[in-house]
């Protein structure tokens, strides 16, 4: 990961079918104590402005279309990040008859969070780890990004 | 007649955390009706009783919800206990009843936080969480999680607090209520909040009973009813008085909200004075057989526990009645006749814990 984050990089949040606990931690990450906001990172609720996509909790029969939905709105290049081990897996829920699975059953996920519930050390891990996957893809965009 | 439009809401929209999707229809900009669809955060949880054994699911009740986490737990093994006949130790009744405390102060410190950030007032949301956080420190301190603690089981609790970590944590909360005065200043008084607030989303008390509204939402249109008063846990030894309001609107929730807090530091004081020494859980035996209820007084409203057992090692039915179904139909109602830029604030004041309600 290179040293300094060269663009701000904005953040979707979407709630798959968490139990709010690695929602809330989400949203931890953003206030005072951990600030993700001084990297430059804001959440916004705007997928048209999102380069990462921050999905908690699996996916079930109801949410799948909401979840590709959100994913095809964004402009490339993008990063999903699956936050907690229901996005990665399923996690505890992988057997309940609603659940079809983690977030990778639908869109491609590029950073798997684990942690139940995510803590908000390893979230902001990941948003960072994202950050280098958004430089490559970005690179790796037909004819380079706009500098 | 004025043009009527229909305005999605939801589910994925900046001020929700959780998906709840909303047509609103829409006569300019008065709303003339609310048609919720849910269902996005449906897991089925409820059914794993028949895949995990009545031990495991401690867990998974757990998990109903991310917020009110301990106190889901709790319900369920409160219930099983029922079933069991057990009585546990005094000491981890107390120990859960802190516990319960501490997780009302840090759901309320969210909520107000989401209600700033709802109305824009960023400042003040960031000072709800700041404080939050302290809570959650207490919590990792005592339980080794932030959110999700693992600390219920069937018979007692898995961690007991030692005597000078609970005269901390005393000390930490009686920082907390300082610093919330200056926060409730500005809730309470402030111009710019109190007319986002005031006169919004009236809810007579009347119509509370007759909608069922639960918790915090229904004692703010005057009706005193605190599941805690009728005593599981410790509460039956605790001395607290019921917080109501009749102002019935939007700015008399978040007065609830606020004194519940005080309440809730108040009833941390007198849990950890009254504390007993002892044992913390004892062994259960056997498999279960019976059924019972209980009822918790969550930081939203009362939620309602149901287990069905046919003495192998899975139960037959788990069932949860949560607050927050009982309050969207009350919000349904708020929400007519209401102004469109008025909306998420009606939804918030709910206080929705959608994963709960879909489970
Ligand atoms: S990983 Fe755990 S804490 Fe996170 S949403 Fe799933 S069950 Fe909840």
């Amino acid at each position: 990961m290179a040293t300094k984050v060269a663009k701000s990089p904005w953040l979707l949040h979407y709630d798959g079918s968490s139990c709010n606990g690695c929602d809330i931690e989400v949203l931890a990450c953003l206030t005072p104590i951990y600030d993700v906001e001084r990297f430059g990172i804001i959440n916004t609720g705007n997928p048209k402005h999102a380069d990462i996509l921050l999905i908690t909790g699996g996916i079930n029969t109801q949410n799948k279309a909401v979840v590709e939905q959100l994913y095809s709105q964004m402009p490339e290049p993008k990063v999903v990040c699956a936050v907690g081990i229901c996005a990665c897996n399923g996690g505890v829920f992988k057997e309940c008859y609603n659940i079809i699975g983690g977030v990778d059953k639908v869109i491609p996920v590029d950073v798997y969070v684990p942690g139940c519930a995510a803590r908000p050390n390893a979230i902001i891990d990941g948003v960072v780890k994202a950050l280098g996957v958004l430089e490559e893809k970005r690179k790796n965009m037909k004819g380079g990004a706009a500098e | 007649m004025a043009n009527r439009s229909v305005v999605p809401f939801g589910p994925q929209h900046p001020v929700l955390p959780e998906p709840i999707h909303l047509d609103l229809v829409l006569e300019d900009e008065k709303i003339v009706e609310a048609i919720p669809k849910i269902g996005y955060v449906h897991r089925g949880l409820e059914k794993l009783v028949e895949k995990r054994d009545f031990n495991d699911f401690v867990y998974i009740a757990e998990r109903t919800c991310g917020i009110c986490s301990f106190m889901h737990g709790m319900g369920y093994v409160e219930a099983m206990e029922r079933i069991f006949d057990a009585e546990i130790p005094p000491r981890a009744k107390y120990l859960r009843t802190i516990w319960c405390e501490m997780s009302r102060i840090h759901s309320h410190l969210l909520w107000l936080g989401l209600l700033a950030d709802g109305f824009g007032f960023e400042a003040l949301f960031y000072q709800c969480w700041r404080m939050r956080e302290k809570v959650l420190d207490m919590f990792e301190e005592a339980t080794g999680g932030r959110v999700i603690f693992s600390v219920n089981k069937i018979g007692g609790v898995l961690k007991d607090m030692p005597k000078e970590m609970l005269a901390k944590f005393v000390h930490n909360f009686n920082e907390i209520e300082k610093e919330l005065k200056d926060l409730t200043e500005v809730f309470l008084t402030d111009y710019s909040v109190e007319s986002r607030l005031r006169g919004v989303g009236i809810l007579t008390r009347d119509d509370a009973i007759r909608l069922g509204a639960a918790g915090p939402m229904m004692r703010a249109s005057g009706i005193s009813i605190d599941t805690r008063s009728i005593g599981y846990a410790a509460y039956e030894d605790i001395d607290f008085d019921i917080v109501t309001s009749n102002d019935c609107d939007s700015y008399a929730r978040c007065e609830v909200r606020i004194k519940e807090i005080f309440q809730s530091i108040e009833i941390i004081r007198q849990a950890v004075e009254k504390i007993p020494g002892g044992e913390i859980s004892i062994d259960i035996k056997g498999n279960p057989k019976g059924e019972a209820f209980t009822r918790v007084e969550q930081p939203r409203g009362e939620a309602i526990y149901y287990c069905r057992a046919n003495g192998t090692k899975f139960l037959e039915r788990f069932r949860i009645r949560t607050p927050t179904f009982a309050n969207l139909t009350p919000m349904l109602y708020t929400l007519k006749g209401a102004e469109l830029a008025d909306v998420p604030l009606l939804i918030l004041t709910i206080d929705p814990c959608i994963s709960c309600t879909e489970r």
